[in-house]
């Protein structure tokens, strides 16, 4: 390519970042000069497409983490170009509109830089070559759904629905990280070009199933598959260019990309067409018939998206020529009129105040241009002839008429697109025709930013509809090749003769206008059953979040007493469990038999040292305790002595002199506080402690004779002179060897010096107040808060000034 | 003299535990370094013990003498102590602003901003 | 305290301390001794000080705040490493030269060694900068 697919990637999330600036400096027409990237780069994609319709491929690579096997490897073939297409094309359109849309909102350049961070995410998800890469973007994806559903983020419920969608797709991107390295170690490649070229082996590799099931569920999630869908409908929190982009022409789509992208390699067999149609045929059916049961413009649309996003799982999950065809077609068709419907729904509710359908009819005189978009896009989404729906649809009728269980399937199709079809009237007719009745604002037409979107892809599907050989053949083909792993031609044409998949449009369309006309008895028919909802998934959602609140809530209740002690008893107790526990059965306990050079001296100093210890733990008094510690501290200086450590000794006899300072400086004043403890308490205690220590020493003699890996000081020894022209290797070491530690040692040095003194020099409130008060204050933890967080919490009540 | 080492930085660990369930605040902080002399005694003796060779590289020779100490383990060491003393001085001093604000030695009257 | 014999030996201890902890740190690559262990000797000559002279004097006689000293220090030793760079080597490659001295002969003359004195002015920063104020308390 011209413009390299990093390049066209980072450029989105490149003008993220300038977005908001722009935006300031451009009032009111940011939009417009944001969107020409997109078309810049709909552009370039474009003027590729026939090379890529005649067969090409294109790929690039750059290498990231080549020890892991990650590289930014790319790759651009008839499906990624399709999806490419749609994200730079919509996404242009949707940046002009939200201009409009949100125009004066003060956060408006948040949204642009939202948007455009997620068209790089989304474009860079389409692109990836390398799975690991993949899974980057997808989550990317994720986390900009999140934050452009919460972008209203001052009200609780578009919060929580970012949160539910953030939950599902990340969890499901959780299973699908799992799922990919499977794929991966099955698979020994990271790269999808060359892990789709081995079907047959990766079907009968014993991680298929595991890593099958997984990736499954990450595209199900993301897709709003059945039963993760309830998190699309509440995704309509976001303002509606999002719903138009993100959650019904691009980012929803990135699971069935998903299937679409790894069906050479992993479809074909009974567990994926078992779990994938079953999975597809229940979200189409269940979504077409929750749509019809909305009365809020929106909602209609995200049912019918889950359920149309039903359908292409569906298709996928059939395989084969004539599905793959139709999934591709209905991919682009659905696209096109859906974010069409988006955009009017959003333009109905930015000119009225309402986007109610029960309080909306009329409008056509008021909103021509709308309601023309609007009229063309709901005949699409009703497949009527000769607009692109239409192909697509019966596409889709012949694909169920030749799967396994051609019956049942296509009873699905039919019943679900009646639904649809039924929905489309209702979100794109109902509200421009008949009475007009008032609404919350006087309706007027749309400026251009808010009615171009729709136009364009309602024409759009008008155009490629009537004649589809206008590119739109060719690239679908290259599409279906890429799915199928095998070259196939499509043509569509309006015509295929008298057909039984024609008779079948025909009985959905009647169907269609029936159930449309007897939507009043269908809504009171759902309201009935309304109760049902309460055993969803959408309340198993609410009862496992409630249930890991709970969860957190009682593990910290009961590791987090507050009780010092007991924390270090919990880790004291877990370390010694679980490191005796490995000793016990993998250890080889060595016995004490290192006698071996002993002097008298040597046992001298070590009674010396334990004597002091003693004395430190029983010593009645602080200064006793302090000066038996003074003990302990220059008696294991000795110890370095004796066995060749100078550098370490001296180091060790200066600084615990300075201890020794410390402790009678900090200490000396105060007066002595009796033992608390009970002696039950001593003796858990004294247990306790000495499990700990029989464990260390049984370390101790373990590391003396085990050794794993040869010692790397022999580098030391050697090098020490010669390049570092040192003869003392422990000072070599320190500042030369291992410099960069010493570096982050004098740092953390630095650091304690630094909060000590600010312990005992920050007194806030010292220039306020007489003297005692000031006292008082520093008394109270009148150390400044912020720098001190641990000063806050031990406040008593009583002692606030 | 491993095996006495290995004992003797046991029974280190050991007191330094117990002083650190104590309810004392000035007990807590003798029981971490007990603690730090017995890491540290830790280190040095599963790096081997060599009698009086330091790891210099004598006058005469270009490289270390084979008989001599490992210089890994000493400048470890010598780092924990220099940082084990920055921990112990922020201790100290932190127990000294907790003594003035609350007055009390025992751990168990500071829990109240613990929950 | 208020010790006569206090104060006289710590006004000839000061310097010779501070001479000694100096030697310390010169001779540290290549005999015990290094940065570490010189500071802390300097570090205890002027903790000896300020327990005969207070420590308002005793920061007088240092002339910087010791909070000074550690951001010199940390600088010094960072300095030491970007060095490398200017030789077109990885951050904290040591880089050496020699220096006839007459009289002495030829001295190695190395990033390490100035990496060293970092560390010696960071440890007298830290370690007076924790016990001065606790003195003055």
């Amino acid at each position: 390519m011209a413009v390299g697919m990093l390049t066209a990637i980072l450029s989105g999330f490149v003008l993220a970042i300038l977005a908001p600036g722009l935006n300031r400096m451009v009032r009111g027409g940011a939009g417009w000069l944001l969107a020409l990237l997109p078309l810049g780069l709909a552009i370039s994609f474009a003027s590729h497409a026939p090379l890529i319709a005649s067969g090409n491929v294109f790929s690039e690579s750059n290498p990231w983490v080549p020890a892991l096997g990650v590289d930014l490897s790319f790759r651009l073939d008839g499906l990624s170009m399709l999806l490419s297409l749609l994200i730079t094309g919509v996404g242009a359109l949707i940046l002009v509109y939200a201009g409009g849309y949100l125009a004066g909102h003060p956060q408006l350049g948040r949204l642009y830089a939202f948007l455009l961070m997620f068209m790089g995410s989304m474009l860079g998800l389409v692109l990836a070559d390398n799975i690991l890469l993949l899974f980057v973007f997808w989550e990317l994806t994720s986390i900009s759904s999140y934050l452009l559903i919460g972008f209203d983020h001052e009200r609780a419920a578009a919060r929580s629905a970012a949160l539910q969608a953030l939950l599902v797709t990340a969890g499901g991107g959780l299973a699908l990280m799992a799922g990919l390295l499977l794929l991966g170690q099955a698979g020994g490649s990271l790269e999808l070009s060359t892990l789709l070229l081995q079907a047959d082996y990766l079907h009968s590799h014993p991680l298929y199933l595991p890593s099958l099931v997984l990736i499954l569920i990450g595209a199900f999630t993301k897709s709003a598959q059945f039963p993760f869908h309830f998190w699309l409908p509440s995704a309509m929190e976001a303002p509606t260019p999002v719903s138009a982009y993100l959650h019904s022409a691009t980012m929803v789509k990135a699971g069935i990309y998903l299937l679409a992208r790894l069906s050479p390699a992993l479809g074909g067999t009974d567990a994926w067409f078992l779990s994938v149609t079953t999975v597809g045929g229940v979200t189409m059916l269940l979504g077409a018939w929750l749509a019809l049961t909305q009365s809020d413009l929106k909602r209609i649309l995200a049912y019918s998206t889950v359920s149309a996003l039903g359908t292409l799982t569906l298709l996928l999950g059939l395989g084969g020529t004539l599905a793959v065809q139709a999934a591709m077609a209905f991919l682009v068709g659905h696209a096109l009129y859906k974010g069409a419907l988006f955009l009017v729904a959003g333009t109905l509710d930015h000119q009225t105040g309402s986007r109610d359908v029960d309080r909306l009819s009329g409008l056509f005189r008021a909103m021509p241009i709308t309601a023309l978009a609007a009229g063309i896009a709901a005949l699409s989404m009703a497949g009527i002839a000769p607009l692109f729906g239409f192909l697509s649809k019966e596409l889709s009728y012949e694909a169920a008429l030749r799967a396994p269980a051609a019956a049942w399937i296509t009873a699905a199709a039919v019943t679900a697109n009646i639904l649809l079809a039924a929905a489309a009237f209702i979100v794109g007719i109902r509200p421009f025709v008949g009475k007009a009745v008032p609404t919350p604002k006087p309706a007027r037409e749309a400026p251009p930013s808010l009615w171009l979107g729709s136009v364009v892809l309602a024409s759009l599907g008008a155009v490629m509809g009537l004649w589809p050989a206008l590119g739109t053949d060719g690239l679908l083909s290259a599409a279906g090749t890429a799915v199928l792993g095998e070259t196939v031609s499509i043509h569509l044409s309006l015509w295929h003769g008298l057909t039984l998949a024609l008779a079948l449009s025909a009985v959905t369309l009647i169907g269609g206008v029936i159930v449309y006309v007897s939507r009043g008895l269908l809504r009171r028919l759902a309201s009935r059953w309304e109760s049902l909802g309460q055993f969803g998934p959408a309340r198993w959602y609410e009862l496992v979040l409630l249930g890991l609140n709970g969860l957190a809530g009682g593990q910290t209740r009961l590791l987090q007493s507050g009780y010092l002690r007991y924390y270090l008893m919990i880790v004291l107790v877990a370390t010694v469990g679980l490191a005796g526990a490995t000793l016990a059965t993998r250890g080889h306990l060595v016995k004490p038999t290192d006698w071996s050079g002993l002097h008298f001296y040597d046992v001298g100093l070590v009674v010396l040292i334990l004597m002091a210890t003693m004395g430190t733990v029983l010593a009645r008094t602080r200064l006793a305790a302090i000066a038996a510690l003074g003990v302990v501290g220059y008696s294991v200086a000795l110890v370095f002595v004796l066995f060749g450590a100078p550098d370490v000794a001296m180091t060790q006899f200066l600084i615990e002199t300075l201890t020794v300072i410390l402790f009678v400086l900090v200490f000396y004043h105060l007066p002595e506080t009796p033992a608390l403890s009970s002696s039950l308490a001593r003796g858990r205690d004294a247990v306790i402690a000495a499990t700990v220590g029989v464990l260390m020493t049984a370390f101790v003699l373990i590391a003396t004779v085990v050794q794993y890996q040869p010692p790397i000081s022999e580098y030391f020894a050697e090098h020490g002179l010669p390049d570092a022209h040192g003869r003392n290797l422990v000072n070599v070491i320190l500042v030369d060897f291992r410099g960069l530690d010493t570096l982050g040692e004098i740092t953390v040095l630095a650091a304690a010096g630094i909060g000590v003194y600010a312990l005992l020099k920050l007194r806030v409130g010292k220039q306020r107040g007489t003297a005692s008060a000031a006292r008082r204050s520093e008394l109270a933890g009148g150390v400044d808060d912020a720098s001190l967080p641990i000063a806050n919490p031990m406040r008593k009540e009583g002692d606030v000034p | 003299m491993a095996t006495l080492l290995a004992i003797l930085i046991g029974v280190l660990y050991a007191a330094g535990v117990y002083l650190m369930l104590r309810r004392s605040l000035f007990k807590l902080i003798l029981g971490l370094v007990l603690l730090a002399h017995g890491a540290n005694l830790l280190i040095f003796t599963a790096g081997g013990l060599t009698r009086a060779q330091p790891p210099i590289i004598p006058p005469d020779a270009t490289a270390l003498p084979v008989s001599s100490a490992d210089p890994l383990t000493q400048a470890l060491i010598l780092t924990a102590i220099v940082i084990g003393f920055s921990v112990l001085a922020f201790a100290l001093v932190l127990f000294h602003r907790v003594y003035q604000t609350s007055g009390s030695d025992d751990p168990d009257e500071l829990k109240v901003g613990d929950r | 305290m208020n010790s006569l014999i206090l104060k006289v030996a710590t006004r000839f201890m000061l310097p010779l301390l501070l001479l000694f902890s100096i030697f310390l740190l010169l001779r540290g690559h290549n005999q015990p001794g290094g940065g570490f262990s010189g500071g802390l000797v300097g570090a205890s000559a002027f903790v000896l000080y300020s327990f005969a002279f207070g420590a308002p004097e005793t920061r007088q006689a240092l002339g910087v705040d010791p909070r000074g000293l550690i951001g010199a220090g940390l600088l010094v030793a960072l300095g030491s490493g970007l060095l490398a760079f200017f030789v077109g080597q990885p951050f904290m490659t040591g880089v050496w030269g020699q220096l006839d001295v007459p009289g002495l002969g030829e001295l190695h003359l190395g990033t390490p060694l100035v990496f060293d004195a970092g560390v010696y002015l960071v440890v007298i920063g830290v370690t007076l900068s924790i016990i001065l104020p606790l003195v003055e308390e």
